[in-house]
């Protein structure tokens, strides 16, 4: 297949779309599909029949729109008009409203905030394109950069445009993307993998799944450009078992590039071969620790192993391994498709592109956002999120998941990057946002994260597999206000041994909400105290000591 | 090679061991489908018992142990069979925030039934979830696998009492 080709299957696609005089979006990814938007699709369909409109309305199932808390959502274009909450029972009232007015009470307004502040790049077709369709993935642009990769780049090439666009690591830890390929490239040793880590465990982050289940095909690209760029002939994608729609809907989109030769051998007429495989998750947390992964691939249990050997020299089966997280993968095709310097010119001096988060808890817009890095947290709370509703108050985000930490009101105007979020003693983490108001206390945000950390330990290095046991028990202590000025001391002191000698990120992390809570609202632990004696406090925290 | 490890026979003429059998046939017998295998035994099965286990390592050719150690690392593997309805509460963050615990307790409460665990009647399994990835629903469920968004206790008492009531 050349380009002339995907040309035309794009042209094809358009055409076909384009003959309709209304086409009806309707989001089919979880959030809205739990709320019932499969039973919108038919009965828009069926109300279409009916009204005799079937050559003048295609319905279309799209993946998520992103504002999942009002979901039903349905997107009539090409007016743009926005539904929200749509019940079955609407569909006539939308069908009979497709030339006149759009209806009034169901209408969502586009033009606050939560639209207009968005950049899209990883969910630029979601929401827009039918994921179970690689023909309309082609038509929104789809498979042209891996095309223009293997016809008019060199794998090196791959590689200096990647690291020129300044493209890091979206799983958390921001480690750059270009630097890594390389490191895979130069690996001695063959076959080499390319593994795409989709076992998105963290509590309060559904952005991975989103972009599994709105848009897969841009996932196989990127996986496909980057195993042209380090060598490799076989990838994996591993995801966890709790996403079914999304399992199904990758290996549908695998089965689809294959038989149009974007994935499998001599892909798009070249002499590059490329296959992917779906590998199930089975629900560990830890297995997002990336030698954990390669453990669960190669069908053992999932856990850690010291590194070095980093995966890009010894990976999956002991074979240079290139791993990356959803995201990341999904970002490559849009940077070879438009150049470095476009995606670098977005973002901050070291952190570069845009972010996906889930932004949820006590906030007025809750879903699925995509946000240019640098963007400050009260613009994204306040702006984008809405602000706290039932005239709540804020008192801290937590971002990073049981790796992360809370960060406090008088941070909110710190800018969204890897470096200044670690400042804070948190972590960007793979994008889950939860906003808390003064209803939640902060002890037991601790202690639920730990709580998290001690079932999910895999049990292989004694800091982690004990450490956390000790601390969710100090944890439950201010909990159930018995502890003592001992006990905090041992907490702190414990927190830091974790952090310092455990084997992986997950127990190295797993006392950050604590650390970060101690550190912003510390009056909270304070209080839970036996021997605690706020006077006291005071005159030692005049003379200067702490308490 | 791969044709001698095919020659277990399954435990059972239960035509659903066919699945499992064709799960290790498009990975070659090799011992790396242990997990893809299980998935697609408790898929079938609900649940994987000392049989299934068994049979698994056998065609594999993994040691009995390490296919227990693989079992029981998962959390998504269940040596238990199910209740005849389910309902699992998710406890991921917004959940959390939003009063998922709460909710929870209640239904233990209301039917006399640990987190984690199924009645004695073999009725009911009231399990809990790290994160269901709903969280725009939040606190959100899955009850008898369907995902159930904004869960009150009242409600959901209501709607497993009456399922209970009618399928028993």
């Amino acid at each position: 297949m050349e380009l002339e080709e995907l040309n035309r299957i794009a042209a094809d696609e358009r055409a076909a779309q384009e003959q309709y005089r209304h086409r009806l979006l309707v989001c089919q990814a979880a959030g809205c599909l739990s709320a019932g938007s499969d039973k919108v699709r038919d009965a828009l369909e069926d109300d279409i029949k009916k009204a005799g409109k079937h050559r003048l309305c295609l319905v279309k199932g799209v993946g998520c729109m992103g504002l999942c808390g009002s979901g039903p959502l349905v997107l009539l274009e090409p007016d743009n008009v926005l539904y929200q909450g749509v019940a079955a029972a609407d569909a006539p009232e939308i069908v009979e409203h497709l030339d006149k007015q759009p209806v009034r009470h169901l209408r969502c307004p586009t033009d606050t905030p939560f639209f207009r502040r968005q950049v899209k790049i990883v969910l630029e077709n979601s929401g827009r394109i039918d994921p179970e369709r690689i023909e309309d993935y082609i038509a929104a642009g789809g498979y042209r950069a891996l095309l223009k990769v293997l016809t008019e780049l060199m794998p090196i090439g791959v590689i200096n445009e990647l690291t020129r666009s300044g493209l890091r690591g979206r799983g958390g830890a921001g480690y750059p993307t270009g630097l890594k390929l390389s490191t895979v490239a130069k690996a001695p040793g063959s076959p080499k993998y390319v593994v795409c880590n989709g076992d998105e465990g963290d509590p309060g982050a559904f952005m991975d799944r989103s972009v599994m289940e709105g848009d897969p095909h841009r996932i196989l690209e990127g996986m496909a450009i980057a195993a042209y760029a380090v060598g490799a002939a076989h990838g994996y994608i591993y995801v966890r078992a709790e996403y079914p729609l999304a399992v199904e809907r990758l290996n549908k989109a695998i089965r689809q590039a294959q038989k149009l030769g974007c994935l499998g051998p001599q892909i798009l007429g070249t002499t590059f071969s490329f296959n992917v495989e779906v590998r199930l998750g089975a629900g560990a947390f830890v297995c997002g620790e990336e030698t954990a992964l390669i453990a669960s691939i190669e069908g053992q249990r999932g856990q850690p192993r010291p590194r070095p050997p980093y995966p890009a020299m010894k990976g999956l089966w002991g074979c240079p391994t290139l791993i990356n997280n959803v995201e990341t993968f999904a970002n490559i095709p849009a940077i070879l498709r438009n150049g470095s310097e476009w995606f670098a010119s977005i973002g901050t001096a070291r952190s570069k592109g845009t972010k996906v988060f889930a932004l949820s808890g006590k906030v007025k817009n809750i879903g699925l956002i995509e946000v240019p890095m640098g963007i400050t947290l009260e613009e994204i709370i306040f702006g984008i999120g809405g602000g706290i509703p039932d005239g709540g108050r804020f008192k801290a985000v937590q971002t990073g998941g049981p790796s992360g930490g809370c960060i406090p009101e008088e941070h909110l105007d710190t800018r969204v990057d890897y470096e200044s979020l670690r400042e804070l003693g948190s972590i960007m983490g793979s994008g889950g946002m939860i906003v808390m108001d003064d209803e939640s206390s902060m002890v037991e945000v601790a202690r639920y994260f730990m709580e998290f950390c001690m079932t999910e330990s895999c049990g292989k290095c004694v800091p982690c597999r004990v450490g956390t046991v000790q601390l969710y028990d100090l944890l439950t202590r201010f909990s159930q206000r018995s502890a003592t000025r001992l006990d905090l001391e041992r907490l702190e002191s414990l927190c830091e041994m974790v952090r310092a000698t455990s084997l992986c990120g997950l127990g190295q992390s797993a006392p950050n909400p604590v650390l970060s809570t101690l550190r912003y609202f510390r009056q909270e632990y304070l209080e839970r105290m036996t021997d605690y004696d706020p006077r006291r406090a005071e005159e030692e925290a005049a003379d200067g000591h702490d308490v | 090679m791969t044709g001698q490890r095919g020659d277990t026979a399954p435990p059972t003429d239960d035509k659903r061991w066919r699945l499992v059998n064709a799960t290790m046939r498009r990975y070659g017998y090799q011992p790396r489908a242990l997990i893809e295998t299980l998935n697609t035994v408790q898929e079938s099965f609900g649940y994987l018992d000392e049989t299934a286990l068994r049979y698994v390592a056998a065609c594999l050719r993994v040691p009995l142990s390490k296919t227990y150690g693989v079992a029981t690392f998962y959390h998504f593997f269940s040596l238990k069979p199910q209740g005849r309805h389910s309902c699992v509460v998710c406890l991921g963050t917004a959940c959390y925030i939003k009063g998922g615990a709460n909710v929870l307790e209640a239904l233990s409460e209301a039917f006399a039934v640990p987190p984690g665990h199924t009645t004695p009647d073999g009725a009911l399994s009231l399990l809990t979830a790290r994160c269901i990835g709903s969280c725009g629903l939040a606190p959100a469920g899955v009850i008898d696998n369907v995902v159930t968004p904004r869960l009150t206790a009242a409600a959901v008492i209501d709607q497993l009492r009456k399922a209970i009531h009618d399928g028993a």
